[in-house]
C-alpha cells in the first residue's frame, strides 16, 4: 500500500476502514475524497514546472505528498524557480524511501515495539502537517488562510466527516488570505512573474 | 498481507494519482491569472494546516459519526507551531510535540 497508494493519511484511515469491515467501495470512494487535496497541490506547482516534459511531471505527481509539496515548493520560492534536484530529494530521498522503509519495518518487527501512543509518536503527523504550513506562511494571506482553513476544516468535518472537512478547509481558507487588503499583491505578483514571464529562468537556467 | 488487500492497494493507487497528476499535467497551467496564482500561493498553508487540524481535534467514532476530541494533542501541535515559528525548525517542533504528549500521558494528565 505505500508503494501503491504513498499517502499517509488514506493508509491510516484504510486500515482503519479494513478492521470496522467497510466494503470496498467505500474505501476507495473515501481515499479518494481524501487524498482529493492533491489536486489542490498539484494546481499550487503546476505553474513551476509548465514547459517540462509529461513523463517528468507524471513522476513528479506520483510522490507528490504533503510533504513533497511543502518542502518542495517552499525551496522553489527560496532559489525562485523549479530545481527538480530539490524536488528528488524531498520527494524521495525525504519521503518515499524512509516512507517505505518504515513500512517494512513495521511489519517485520512493528509487534515488538510498544504502544507508540504512550510514547506520543501519534502526534508527529500533525504536527509535522502544522509545523510545515509555518514553513509556507511567510505573510498574512498565508497565516489568515491557514487558520481560516484549519476552523473550516474541522467545522466542516464535525458536519461531514474528516475528507469532507479537508477539503473544504484547503479551498475556502484561502479565500479568507484573499480577502484581506492588499499589501502584499507586489509579493504575488512579482512571484507570478517569475513563474509566468522569464520561462527561461523558470525551466531551469542558473537563477 | 493477502492478496485481496494487495488488490485494494492497487485500486487506492488508482483513484489517488488522478488528483496529484491532473493539475499538473494539465495544459494552460503556466498562464493563470494573478489573483488564481494569490489563491494557489494560499492554498498550501490551509490544506496543511488543515490536515493538521482535523487530525487532533476530529475523531470517528465505531459507526462513523465524526466527534469534537479535546486532548493533549492540540496542545502539543501548537508547541509544536510556536516551536518552528520562533526557530525555524521543524526537528525540534515536533520534539517538542512528541515529549509533551508523552509526559503528559506519563503523568496521567492525558
Amino acid at each position: 500500500m505505500s508503494v501503491f497508494v504513498f499517502a499517509g493519511a488514506a493508509q491510516f484511515a484504510a486500515v482503519g476502514y479494513v478492521t470496522q469491515g467497510l466494503g470496498w467501495p467505500s474505501i476507495v470512494l473515501l481515499t479518494a475524497f481524501l487524498n482529493a487535496r492533491h489536486l489542490l497541490y498539484g494546481a499550487a506547482l503546476a505553474p513551476w514546472v509548465v514547459g517540462r516534459p509529461r513523463s517528468l511531471r507524471a513522476l513528479m505527481a506520483y510522490v507528490l505528498t504533503d510533504e513533497a509539496f511543502a518542502l518542495g515548493l517552499r525551496h522553489f520560492r527560496t532559489v525562485g524557480r523549479l530545481d527538480l534536484v530539490g524536488y528528488w530529494i524531498a520527494a524521495f530521498a525525504v519521503v518515499w524511501i524512509p516512507w517505505n522503509l518504515s513500512t517494512l519495518a513495521g511489519v517485520l518487527i512493528g509487534g515488538a515495539v510498544p504502544d507508540p501512543t504512550r510514547l506520543g509518536l501519534d502526534v508527529v503527523f500533525p504536527a509535522a502537517m502544522a509545523g510545515m504550513a509555518v514553513g509556507l506562511a511567510t505573510g498574512r494571506r498565508e497565516v489568515t488562510a491557514a487558520i481560516a482553513g484549519a476552523g473550516i476544516a474541522v467545522g466542516a468535518a464535525l458536519a461531514a466527516g474528516p475528507p469532507a472537512g479537508i477539503v473544504a478547509g484547503g479551498l475556502l481558507g484561502p479565500l479568507a488570505g484573499l480577502a484581506l487588503p492588499g499589501r502584499e499583491r507586489d509579493e504575488a505578483a512579482e512571484e507570478a512573474a517569475v513563474q509566468q514571464g522569464d520561462e527561461d529562468h523558470l525551466i531551469g537556467g542558473a537563477p | 498481507m493477502s492478496l485481496d488487500l494487495v488488490l485494494l492497494a492497487v485500486l487506492m493507487g488508482a483513484v489517488t494519482y488522478p488528483s496529484r497528476a491532473v493539475p499538473l499535467l494539465a495544459p494552460g497551467m503556466g498562464r493563470l491569472p494573478p489573483v488564481v496564482l494569490l489563491y494557489l500561493r494560499l492554498v498550501g498553508p490551509a490544506v496543511l494546516m488543515a490536515v493538521a487540524a482535523v487530525n487532533v481535534l476530529v475523531t470517528v467514532g465505531p459507526g462513523g459519526e465524526p466527534s469534537l476530541h479535546i486532548g493533549i494533542e492540540a496542545p502539543a501541535v501548537v508547541a509544536a507551531i510556536i516551536v518552528v515559528a520562533w526557530r525555524r525548525n521543524l526537528f525540534l517542533g515536533l520534539m517538542v510535540a512528541v515529549l509533551t504528549t508523552a509526559i503528559a500521558r506519563g503523568a496521567g494528565l492525558a
